[in-house]
């Protein structure tokens, strides 16, 4: 068994594989969930567009799962934390999840307009809002969220729902969301016939250059204005979690130490940023398959521009920094994580290779002569 | 310091939330189980009216599992919502059997039901019967994975409180893997789905019996209905979840309230079939027993008393007592890790921390805590006993009304005989709602049965809860309210006209008469 500091690093590396998998896969539909009523003008065109999906979301969907399992079981205090401190963001977002299942199942049940209109904007909340509240989760944390441990250990949230409607939060909102959206136009572009592929890459090109304003803003902000958090006493990275035995320096900059120590690093932000542009120019060359690749590294490449920013932070604390979670002092028992890391080296293998199974019988482009020839099987 | 109208709400709110996606979860366990078979039927026979049956059971299957996947996704992430300090307390343990539901189950699941509706044109006969299977296998795998979550709730093994971390740590997986309660609990749970799923296929085709349509579906669907139902209800009543209760002072004392069993009985107790219990007087009135048997039932041996109430909580009593040493110990350790005394304190007293904390929600500081206090705690941790008696009554009881159902649509189903009998296809329509009642009535005497306790003699449910505006859950809880009935309006309303229009009105095939291969 490796030691517990090892174990926990690994975590932390899984825990981004896993954020990475879930954008990558679940980011489509969720970015096709919002375009798809704009990208098709007729019921026909928008049923082609869905059944790219309805397929695979559900699958794609068992990332966001597992990863909330994983926090559970590797973060438990990340997961008790986080969740609870954002309450009614967490509420609003799994509102949102709730519309994709039975939107995807019921929409093509009954053929009357309002029905299917009805459901197609319960589709776009579906996959907009979590789209948005994924990046303005991640910008609360360079922000810090206002929480604290009590004598029992129980975890004290003192901030409201619009506290964390901060502008900086707002912006890393439309990164994720001008990111999602340009992933699945790509994967539309790539799986749906014309006219709807074309006008899919226009929206694609669209959403790949607002990503990369955003995305230079935002690292502009977290250098120029935010105050960052660094442990300042000597880290324990072998010791029991325990949130409330260290200290914590906060100052404008700190988000960028890691950077500064191992420069190296800012190839991950630099390729991020240059995927985007590689990825906007592969739409207009109408090569949405290499896209696709150039967009999922867009989509790796920021997940982990700003877990690199964090580290060792998870959850950073505003009104308490002492107590904010960090990699070393948040997890489960090295038992637990050793254990864990057995299932996810033995299982994860086997779910990506019959998920690539599954993606390969369902290959080939949803035209619309297709749609026509059946009612939705769905 | 406790804020009783967050636990409260909070409460509500997992109740509410779990029964209704408990409405949803076992039909999906029993119709993929039937849907294999009908299509097994259909890869060894080639006969096409196997095919339609499946696709068409299939469509009811994917309208409720669209409602599983919706009301399931909220289930996971109410543990750190509303439940956060039981999140850190025990999340080293129970997050384990959580993540893995979704690495082995959900996956699994999710992926292939997607090749189940797209994949007919794609893949050969057996290629899309083994995508049922797993689909099948992967619901029943994620019951298996839940309910070892929830039997380590009920009898928590192979773990230990750690007072540098403070929360329980796991020291043994196997334990907690094999542990008795969770097989107990998976093969009942998991045949009770089957039998939801059966009856609901027994119902429906009874009801297009009824009115002389589909009738060749109909009839293969319920001899397939029948003869699963049949085991699976043998099943559910015999592998009853009960045998796993025995394993702890808080799963007796639930059997003790489930049977009203106020005083130690010298063995082998009576069975109380009936009776009103009366929790002021600590008696049951009108109670009509069977020597023996609860004896037999519960212990399954002549000589082994089961324990009464009265006595659990003097058990109970003692055990608090001994908690308060535990706790001040604790207390001890937080301030001097390094304290020997406080060490060697809590070693001993630390298997009872658990029943100190029950006094958190009278008094601050348990070593304060007056008699009567202590008195009112132990008294505390005896549940619901009306209800328990009520409920386990009528769920026992609708079990044997299905194996009844079962055997006689099976004997039916043997000699052709299902038109003959018309009031027997009314019985099982009628029979629809049946499955559901019992189904949740079984988690109120499990999980209800399980107060005051989150996790049994470690960590009080009103512990548990977040640190949070009750204004935020009381939101939440008719964000639910109003979302959950709209769905629910919607949903049967899917249900019921598909069901009326009935296979032949589906599009996927010619209607049934001109059809070839029908014999």
């Amino acid at each position: 068994m490796p030691d517990y500091a090892t174990l926990r690093l690994i975590w932390w590396l899984i825990l981004g594989a896993l954020l990475i998998g879930f954008a990558i896969m679940d980011g489509f539909d969720l970015g096709i969930g919002a375009t798809f009523r704009f990208v098709g003008r007729t019921d026909e065109e928008r049923r082609a567009l869905l059944e790219s999906i309805e397929p695979v979301w559900d699958g794609n969907q068992v990332w966001f799962i597992f990863a909330g399992g994983a926090v559970f079981a590797a973060w438990p205090l990340l997961y008790a934390a986080s969740l609870s401190g954002l309450y009614l963001v967490t509420f609003a977002l799994l509102f949102a999840l709730i519309l994709r299942p039975v939107g995807f199942m019921f929409r093509n049940k009954i053929a009357a307009a309002r029905w299917r209109d009805a459901w197609d904007w319960a589709l776009l909340i579906g996959g907009a809002v979590p789209a948005l509240l994924f990046g303005v989760a991640f910008g609360n944390l360079f922000l810090g969220l206002p929480f604290h441990f009590d004598e029992l250990q129980r975890p004290v949230f003192t901030g409201g729902f619009f506290g964390l409607l901060r502008p900086f939060a707002l912006l890393a909102g439309v990164v994720s969301l001008s990111m999602l959206i340009m992933h699945g136009s790509v994967y539309a572009a790539l799986k749906v016939g014309e006219p709807m592929s074309v006008r899919a890459a226009a929206v694609g090109r669209v959403a790949a250059l607002v990503y990369a304003i955003c995305f230079i803003a935002a690292g502009i902000w977290v250098a120029s204005v935010l105050a960052g958090h660094q442990i300042a006493s000597q880290a324990n990275m072998f010791g029991p979690s325990n949130p409330t035995a260290k200290d914590v320096a906060v100052y404008q900059g700190a988000w960028l130490v890691n950077y500064r120590v191992h420069r190296i690093l800012w190839l991950v932000p630099a390729s991020a940023l240059l995927a985007a542009v590689v990825t906007w120019s592969l739409l207009g060359a109408r090569r949405p398959g290499v896209a696709f690749l150039s967009s999922s590294v867009t989509l790796a490449g920021t997940i982990l521009t700003a877990g690199i920013a964090l580290f060792p932070f998870l959850m950073p604390s505003s009104t308490q920094p002492d107590q904010g979670l960090t990699v070393w002092d948040a997890s489960s028992s090295a038992r637990t994580l050793f254990l864990m890391l057995v299932a996810v080296g033995v299982f994860l293998p086997v779910v990506l290779a019959y998920t690539a199974w599954v993606f390969r019988v369902l290959r080939g482009r949803i035209t619309l002569e297709e749609i026509r020839r059946h009612a939705g099987r769905y | 310091m406790i804020d009783l109208a967050v636990v409260n709400a909070s409460r509500l709110q997992f109740a509410l939330t779990a029964l209704y996606h408990f409405l949803f979860v076992p039909l999906t366990l029993g119709l993929s189980m039937i849907l294999v078979i009908m299509e097994a039927v259909y890869v060894m026979t080639g006969r096409e009216i196997w095919k339609r049956m499946t696709r068409f059971w299939g469509l009811l299957f994917g309208i409720n599992f669209a409602m599983g996947v919706a009301t399931g996704i909220t289930m996971e992430f109410q543990f750190g919502t509303n439940w956060a300090y039981y999140s850190h307390y025990v999340g080293d343990i129970l997050g384990a059997p959580l993540a893995l539901e979704g690495l082995v189950a959900f996956f699994l699941e999710a992926t292939f039901v997607g090749l189940f509706f797209f994949g007919w044109e794609r893949l050969s006969r057996v290629g899309h019967l083994v995508v049922t299977a797993l689909v099948a296998l992967g619901s029943s795998l994620s019951a298996l994975w839940v309910l070892i979550a929830n039997a380590w709730m009920q009898h928590p093994v192979g773990a230990q409180f750690n007072p540098r971390t403070m929360r329980m740590e796991l020291l043994s997986f196997s334990e907690v893997l094999l542990n008795p309660v969770a097989q107990a609990k998976f093969v009942h749970t998991a045949a009770a789905g089957y039998v939801v799923g059966s009856v609901f296929v027994l119902a429906v085709s009874a009801w297009y019996l009824l009115r002389g349509r589909n009738v060749d579906i109909a009839r293969r669907s319920m001899a397939v209905a029948a003869s699963f139902g049949l085991a699976c209800a043998l099943s559910v009543v015999v592998l009853g979840d009960e045998s796993g209760y025995l394993a702890s002072d808080n799963q007796k004392m639930k059997v003790a309230a489930i049977e009203a069993e106020w005083r130690t009985e010298e063995p082998p107790a009576s069975f109380t079939v009936f009776g009103f219990p009366d929790v002021q007087a600590r008696t049951t009135h009108a109670a009509l027993r069977v020597p023996w048997l609860l004896g037999l039932i519960a212990t399954r041996s002549i000589d082994t008393p089961v324990s009464g109430i009265v006595d659990l909580v003097a058990r109970a009593r003692v055990r608090i007592e001994s908690g308060i040493e535990a706790h001040a110990a604790l207390r001890a350790l937080r301030a001097n890790p390094a304290d020997a005394a406080a060490q060697a304190r809590f070693a001993a007293h630390q298997a009872d921390l658990g029943y100190g904390l029950l006094l958190l929600r009278y008094v601050n500081d348990p070593s304060a805590a007056t008699s009567r206090q202590i008195d009112e705690a132990a008294w505390s941790t005896v549940p619901n006993v009306p209800v328990l008696f009520w409920s386990f009554r009528v769920m026992v009881g609708l079990g044997l009304f299905f194996i009844l159902l079962f055997a006689t649509a099976f004997y039916l189903s043997a000699r052709h005989r299902f038109e003959q009998n018309r009031w027997f296809l009314r019985i099982a329509f009628f029979s629809l709602p049946l499955p559901w009642i019992a189904a949740e009535l079984g988690w109120i005497v499990a999980e209800y049965g399980r107060q005051p306790w989150s996790i049994d003699g470690v960590l009080p449910t009103f512990l548990g809860v977040s640190v949070t505006p009750v204004t935020n859950v009381w939101l939440s809880l008719a964000g639910f309210v109003l979302f959950y009935s709209a769905l629910a309006v919607v949903d049967v309303y899917l249900l019921v006209r598909m069901i009326r229009r009935g296979p032949d009105g589906l599009g996927y095939w010619p209607p049934e008469r001109a059809a070839s291969g029908v014999p």
